[in-house]
């Protein structure tokens, strides 16, 4: 089991922002490296006729790219992102209700589908929704040689054997959602795994001080945070 | 999700405090907000935020086959997203009129007055263009998303590099951005535009999103700075068109990107509309409803002459482009004032600017879907 250290793994610097937008009950942008999404949550609102889901939340997900208009690959991404929303908010507390998540690329520089998952995990805390848990998306790459790395940049995606995204939770560090391209062996997969706890803690620490910041009251920072700040 | 309404009281009140001058943020009548201009880490990406209404750009571009009409001009492409997150109101999927609206007015702000030298875009004649193309999201929606708009998509062309490309021949070699330097595109002038709202009882400014809902009417203006013309036809004209429409007010010019191929917008430029407060009550009432019958004829008379003006400013390189009204649309009623006559209309008893750049600008009336019905 390849430790953090030995292999040299550390997660690029980023920033994460809670109560960016004054319309949406919560939001959030989370930024790793270059790669930065911000998120908007509303809900529990009203949710229309044909919609509703009479014990539970109507979960809805829409992710925007900056250019060109939605196509498959989003919808993928929406799809993944609503299973894990569903399997971490209680939604049996706001039955015939409409929990509505937008999801905004701002910049896209490898990794996406990790920062979705954190901006929309911080989102849904500054909405202060019932949830299980936290969770966080952690990325890695998989290379020929066997090295591992965190968070790929596109150009590392581009050279990376395998590329990986899991969802784990901020409890026991279980993996709620996973998603794999290329090829690996499972020994292979077990290492990233592990790899990818030890990475989970150090982000929730990241969440910790995101919210400790949010609900402060002794620091007094402007009600528009540059999306930008490191 | 709908929109929550606004409820009797709410309106009553904004309504109330708008006859005593008043705006629930504290702003006077004329005051724009705040403006924030961000860039990302990827050329032509742009965050715009005016007070708490926030909106993204970001253009791309790509080679394409030229439109059939024009053969060595590159295309040009906007489309305005009201995206989910700005407001609960906004659905995804179809766009909404106002949707359209915007994105049509957008386009003629931007496309229409050739701010964008599109000739430069062209690489090889009827066979390959640049297609460039700008998307812009709505993040927030706390009123006035369209100058915002207008706002990201100028700062963001500015600021986008596009691939250098050179033609040998018939043999064409297009650098990666690592090869060379991505080459901006060239930019003439920024258009921007002010947008006004209309209530019942007086006349507003720069609306924040509570009071958007309310006003009957709306006028956004849209100003682009050419070179100076002398053109006492239009002073007339313009004196007559006047006393049909409000005064406009005094326009912040909120841009301050420099880059080495935009124009330095208000640069020394001076503008100050006068707020002529004595303004009888009939020209209010005036605009509500036939009389911008009166205004569209005056339109065809300022249009004539705009024609008069290019031929004046055939000696500069740049042609002023008087945007086509739009005849078949009942919302829209279009007005072409002339800027520099309008100052001096306004300015009773002021001094001239020394600067005497001229503003054509295109104003247009929409009317909100929404007619008040009068309380008793």
């Amino acid at each position: 089991m390849e430790t953090c250290a030995a292999a040299g793994l550390h997660l690029p610097a980023g920033s994460c922002e809670l109560s960016l937008l004054s319309r949406a009950d919560g939001s959030a942008s989370c930024s790793r490296g270059d790669t930065t999404v911000l998120a908007a949550v509303y809900g529990p609102a009203e949710v229309k006729h044909s919609r509703e889901i009479s014990d539970k939340a109507t979960v809805e997900v829409i992710l925007k790219g900056k250019c060109g208009f939605p196509g498959v690959i989003e919808k993928s991404q929406e799809h993944m992102i609503r299973g894990v929303v569903e399997g971490t908010v209680l939604t049996g507390l706001h039955p015939r209700t409409s929990i509505t998540l937008v999801l905004q690329v701002i910049q896209d520089s490898g990794s996406l589908l990790a920062c979705c998952m954190n901006a929309t995990s911080l989102a849904l805390i500054d909405a202060g929704l019932p949830m299980r848990w936290f969770f966080c998306g952690i990325a890695c790459a998989l290379y020929a040689d066997g090295s591992i790395s965190l968070e790929p940049v596109t150009s590392q995606e581009m050279e990376s054997q395998a590329l990986m995204t899991f969802v784990l939770d901020s409890k026991d560090k279980r993996i709620l959602a996973s998603h794999t391209k290329g090829s690996f062996l499972s020994s292979e997969l077990q290492k990233c795994i592990a790899v990818s706890q030890t990475a989970a803690d150090k982000l929730f620490e990241i969440y910790k001080h995101a919210i400790t910041r949010r609900y402060s009251k002794t620091s007094l920072e402007a009600s528009a945070p540059n999306l930008w700040s490191t | 999700m709908k929109e929550t309404p606004l409820s009797n009281c709410e309106r009553e009140f904004v309504l109330l405090a708008l006859r005593e001058k008043k705006r629930l943020d504290g702003r006077q009548t004329y005051d724009y907000r705040k403006v924030k201009i961000a860039f990302g880490t990827e050329y032509g990406c742009c965050v715009v935020e005016l007070g708490k209404t926030r909106v993204l750009a970001q253009v791309s571009c790509e080679l394409v086959s030229p439109k059939p009409g024009r053969p060595s001009e590159g295309v040009l492409f906007f489309n305005l997203e009201l995206s989910p997150m700005a407001s609960p109101g906004f659905e995804p999927g179809r766009q909404s009129e106002m949707a359209i609206e915007m994105n049509r007015l957008l386009e003629r702000c931007l496309r229409s007055s050739r701010c964008v030298d599109t000739e430069s875009l062209c690489v090889i004649s009827g066979e390959k263009v640049w297609h460039v193309r700008t998307d812009i999201h709505a993040l927030n929606h706390d009123g006035n998303i369209m100058d915002a708009a207008v706002i990201a998509a100028n700062a963001a062309l500015a600021h986008f590099r596009r691939p250098d490309v050179t033609v040998q021949g018939e043999e064409v070699t297009l650098y990666s951005v690592k090869d060379r330097d991505p080459v901006p595109l060239t930019i003439h002038h920024m258009p921007l535009t002010t947008t006004f709202s209309f209530f019942h009882e007086g006349k507003e400014g720069r609306c924040c999103g509570f009071a958007e809902s309310l006003p009957v009417q709306r006028v956004t203006v849209a100003c682009a700075h050419e070179a100076t013309v002398n053109n006492e036809e239009a002073l007339r004209r313009a004196n007559e068109v006047v006393k049909f429409a409000e005064e406009p007010a005094d326009v912040e010019q909120p841009v301050c990107h420099r880059g080495p191929h935009t124009a330095q917008v208000g640069d020394g430029l001076v503008n100050s509309w006068l707020v002529v407060d004595d303004e009888p009550k009939s020209e209010e009432e005036a605009l509500d409803g036939g009389d911008l019958e009166g205004v569209k004829v005056e339109n065809e008379e300022v249009e004539e002459l705009s024609d008069d003006s290019v031929i004046i400013l055939e000696t500069h390189n740049r042609v002023p482009r008087v945007v086509q009204l739009s005849d078949g649309s009942e919302e829209d009623e279009v007005m072409i004032l002339s800027g520099k006559d309008l100052m001096n209309v306004s300015n009773k008893g002021c001094t001239k600017k020394a600067n005497n750049s001229d503003d054509v600008m295109e104003v247009m009336v929409t009317k909100t879907k929404k007619p008040r019905k009068r309380n008793k």
